[in-house]
């Protein structure tokens, strides 16, 4: 665990404990319900209301607590999702080659070629407000970029000798890329990651924000700053503290994702480095 | 007597606030001199090389000392004068020209470069011309036309020598020139470099991790240890007498093809940076080391006009011994265990297929040492593939114990791929970094002979031992071992699967030369106890001395001469294998002592 060692990044670990810890357990200790109307719209906070009611007359501090939970997992769903599919494709093309190869990084640069807003507004348009559609559109939209990332990586590593080795040996290709490849390009892949993820959750809230996702009255971090942004002169609580709760998120995990990401490099250039 | 062109006194040189990287450096070279600086990987030769010219590496500082060439001192000038120093006084040749030559100037411009740098601004073709020819390259316009990446490896290092000499300077620093190019265009550039200090009588640096080539250029040799010179003196003595027992360590390890010897490595591995002991740096390797010796740092004593040596216990120090070659007798099998026919292999390129093999016909006995002979783009390392399923033969049959061998890894048995194991040449690249030892040692007995993991694991102590490493290298990862120790964990690797044929391509070229003396000895042992067929692929005639039984001589993907190890190198037939064996430097230390190597036929 070299990783947690830099303190910036004990920091930004606390930092998403805290951001998880409101979004998972957050809800439980919501002092209104959600959607109850407990206030007058965009009051300032007090004593009764801590950060003060939204548009509706909604408590901010009860929202907050309970909005988190799904822009973090329909942004990890997706984020995964992607890497599955992109990870799968880049893997298998950047190690075979071939045909193959080139057959399915085209493929990947017909994707690549979409606008990624405009596809999300299409799948939203033709689907609804649905979220599975929504996960499945924003994993789209990051396939044909992480498996370029993959494939480089894959192909840098395939002509290393411990790779021929386990060709010469005849192990099945499936225990090549599992054993052999993945285990090292976890660098990059980690590097890649959190700005990645940072992106998903953006997406999710920029299709919320648009007013496809969820709806209201769903308590959601990034459907606040749509709704409220009205009021953000008369009471700024209620679109400065969801933002706050996304930033600190994307934050804090782009630095762990880093400090991750050149743990596993340095192993590695430091043996380049005696060479 | 001449008085020195370069007094190197008391150099220190180390990283910037903290360990020092050499220390107490001091020589001096007379014109017509040829000063080998010998040392293996980490000793601190090419700092040193460096430092005569006032340069370091970054994040390195000359600390101390004084560097002195003809009169003016070079430490402790500022670097705007060095400039103007380097080049005219004292020149540098780097190890690989392909990356220390600029790819975008043509070869005219890269010696007129060095002229203008020295204010001599009338440089007409003629001059430069006059200056290629003196390394024997053809000096007129159009060969002066044409860019860095169409000439050869052998012509690149001329370049870059006829550029070192262009302004004439009286001393020049040759820093492992030879290394990485074929033996016989060393030969040539050994033989160039000979004849340009005989004739302009130069004097030279020359640093090199192969002391079979110093011994054939140089007349004075120092050796490196730890940062420190262990023994300075001239040649003769110090190859046929050593005193410091890391030099006879050295020379004990130098593999030789005109006495075939039993190769004997150092034990141990050489002290990083940093945690170098307090006393002799040399003593925890050292079979002749008292307690005195670990006490303090001994001074560096004359033991005889101009031999100098550091070590308490000289006097001590055996001459070398010549262990012949242990042979390994044993009844061969009428059938051989590998049979190659007619293979021919091919690669694809843009502009049609290149042959790298055509009609190779090869036989390997059951426990026998077959080495496959030639220079770089000869096709052996091809054939090596084409035989563990790493590239596909156009045409030929290989078969094992009488059966065909298909092509495709897949579409062998498992049986066949457990019997034929590679090792390959770079011990950097060959192990999984993510994957502990015991990991990548007990994984081909899973894979290859059905075992589970807690049976393959508990094999993994035992093969650890058989290549000769603590059990507890298991545990560790391939980031945290020498290149000599990944090279036999490797090999431990290749054993796991049980093989009856072990296919060794270039497996020792990376190490230094006491690794490599131990790993030739460890795969001898192996040979003997396991009854094992190597098939070793090798540029190195010495190595292919002190292994092989018999030999097969490669030239442009063509066999050009097979037979014993013992009547190849002593009576070659082929001109090609007669070029080989007179360009292979050799020790001889039992012999007439170290001989200059010979560039035979055509000097171009």
């Amino acid at each position: 665990m070299r990783w947690v060692r830099p303190w910036s990044t004990r920091i930004a670990l606390g930092v998403l404990l805290f951001v998880l810890g409101i979004a998972f357990i957050g809800p439980y200790f919501a002092p209104y319900s959600t959607s109850a109307l407990a206030g007058i719209p965009y009051s300032t906070p007090s004593g009764t209301f801590l950060l003060g009611n939204d548009y509706l007359g909604e408590d901010v501090l009860s929202r907050v607590l309970s909005g988190g939970r799904s822009v973090i997992l329909f942004g990890a769903l997706a984020t995964v999702l992607a890497y599955l599919v992109g990870g799968a494709v880049g893997l298998v093309a950047g190690y075979s080659r071939t045909r193959l190869d080139s057959g399915l990084m085209r493929g990947m640069d017909i994707l690549l070629a979409f606008p990624p807003i405009l596809f999300l507004l299409l799948v939203a348009t033709g689907a609804g407000a649905n979220l599975v559609a929504l996960v499945i559109a924003i994993a789209i939209i990051h396939v044909p970029s992480i498996a370029r990332i993959v494939r480089t990586a894959a192909a840098e590593t395939s002509v290393r000798g411990y790779v021929e080795a386990a060709v010469a040996r005849g192990d099945r290709t499936r225990m090549i890329l599992r054993r052999e490849i993945l285990p090292n390009i976890w660098g990059p892949i980690m590097a890649d990651a959190g700005p990645r993820f940072t992106v998903s959750i953006l997406l999710v809230a920029a299709v919320s924000f648009l007013g496809l996702g969820k709806a209201p009255p769903a308590a959601d971090w990034a459907l606040m700053i749509s709704e409220n942004r009205s009021g953000i002169t008369i009471n700024a609580w209620a679109v400065v503290v969801p933002a706050l709760m996304i930033a600190a998120l994307t934050v804090s995990i782009n630095v762990i994702a880093d400090s991750i990401a050149h743990s596993l490099g340095k192993s590695v250039d430091t043996e380049a480095l005696r060479r | 007597m001449t008085e020195p062109v370069l007094r190197v006194d008391g150099l220190r040189v180390g990283v910037e606030h903290g360990p020092v990287i050499v220390e107490e450096a001091a020589f001096t070279v007379r014109p017509g001199e040829v000063l080998g600086l010998v040392g293996e990987s980490g000793s601190g030769k090419t700092t040193v090389a460096q430092a005569l010219l006032g340069y370091t590496k970054p994040g390195l500082a000359i600390v101390s000392g004084s560097v002195n060439v003809a009169g003016q001192d070079i430490v402790g000038t500022d670097e705007k004068r060095l400039r103007g120093m380097r080049g005219r006084l004292i020149s540098y040749v780097p190890q690989d020209p392909a990356t220390s030559l600029n790819p975008s100037l043509r070869i005219g411009d890269q010696v007129r470069e060095m002229l203008k740098a020295h204010d001599q601004d009338a440089c007409p073709d003629e001059r430069v011309q006059e200056i290629l020819e003196r390394v024997q390259l053809p000096g007129d316009s159009s060969f002066q036309r044409r860019f860095p990446h169409q000439l050869s490896g052998g012509q690149q290092q001329r370049l870059a020598i006829a550029v070192a000499v262009a302004c004439e300077p009286p001393v020049i620093v040759l820093d492992e020139p030879t290394t990485g190019l074929d033996v016989v265009t060393q030969a040539r550039i050994l033989e160039e470099i000979a004849r340009l200090q005989r004739e302009i009588s130069i004097a030279l640096v020359y640093v090199s991790h192969d002391l079979a080539v110093v011994a054939s250029i140089a007349s004075r040799i120092a050796v490196m240890y730890a940062g420190r010179i262990v023994e300075d003196g001239p040649c003769e003595p110090v190859v046929t007498g050593p005193r410091h027992p890391y030099t006879l360590g050295l020379i004990s390890s130098v593999p030789d093809h005109v006495v075939p010897r039993r190769l004997v490595g150092i034990p141990g591995v050489a002290v990083g940076v940093g945690n170098r002991p307090r006393g002799c740096a040399f003593a925890p390797r050292c079979s002749q080391a008292v307690p005195a010796c670990e006490e303090s740092i001994p001074d560096l004593v004359r033991i005889e006009e101009g031999h100098l040596v550091r070590c308490i216990r000289w006097q001590r120090t055996p001459v070398p011994q010549v262990d012949p070659r242990q042979e390994i007798t044993r009844q061969l099998a009428a059938a051989p265990l590998l049979t190659v026919s007619e293979l021919r292999a091919e690669y694809r390129t843009r502009s049609g297929p290149v042959v790298a093999a055509e009609g190779v016909s090869l036989t390997v006995a059951p426990g026998e040492c077959v080495a496959l002979v030639g220079e770089s783009g000869s096709g052996k390392t091809t054939i090596a593939r084409c035989i563990v399923c790493l590239h596909q033969p156009t045409a030929g049959q290989i078969t094992l114990e009488g059966k065909d061998l298909p092509g495709l890894a897949r579409r062998r048995s498992q049986d066949e791929r457990r019997s034929i194991q590679i090792v390959f040449q770079n011990p950097y690249d060959s192990l999984n970094p993510r994957r502990s030892v015991e990991d990548a040692v007990s994984w081909p007995a899973r894979s290859l002979r059905g075992l589970s993991e807690r049976e393959a694991n508990a094999e993994v102590a035992a093969l650890l031992e058989r290549v000769r490493l603590p059990e507890r290298m298991a545990r560790r990862f391939p980031g945290e071992l020498s290149g000599g120790e990944r090279q036999r964990v490797a090999i431990a690797r290749a054993l796991a699967a049980g093989p009856s044929l072990l296919v060794c391509d270039e497996v020792t070229s990376a190490l230094d030369v006491s690794v490599q003396a131990a790993v030739l000895d460890l795969l001898a042992d192996l040979r003997r106890k396991l009854d094992l067929a190597v098939l070793f692929i090798t540029h190195d005639l010495g190595v292919v001395a002190s292994i092989a039984d018999r030999v097969l001589v490669l030239e442009k993907g063509l066999v050009c001469e097979q037979g014993t190890v013992g009547a190849i190198l002593t009576a070659p037939q082929s001109d090609y294998t007669k070029r080989l064996v007179a360009a292979a430097p050799s020790l001889s230390i039992d012999g007439d002592g170290p001989r200059p190597v010979e560039a035979f036929g055509d000097p171009r």
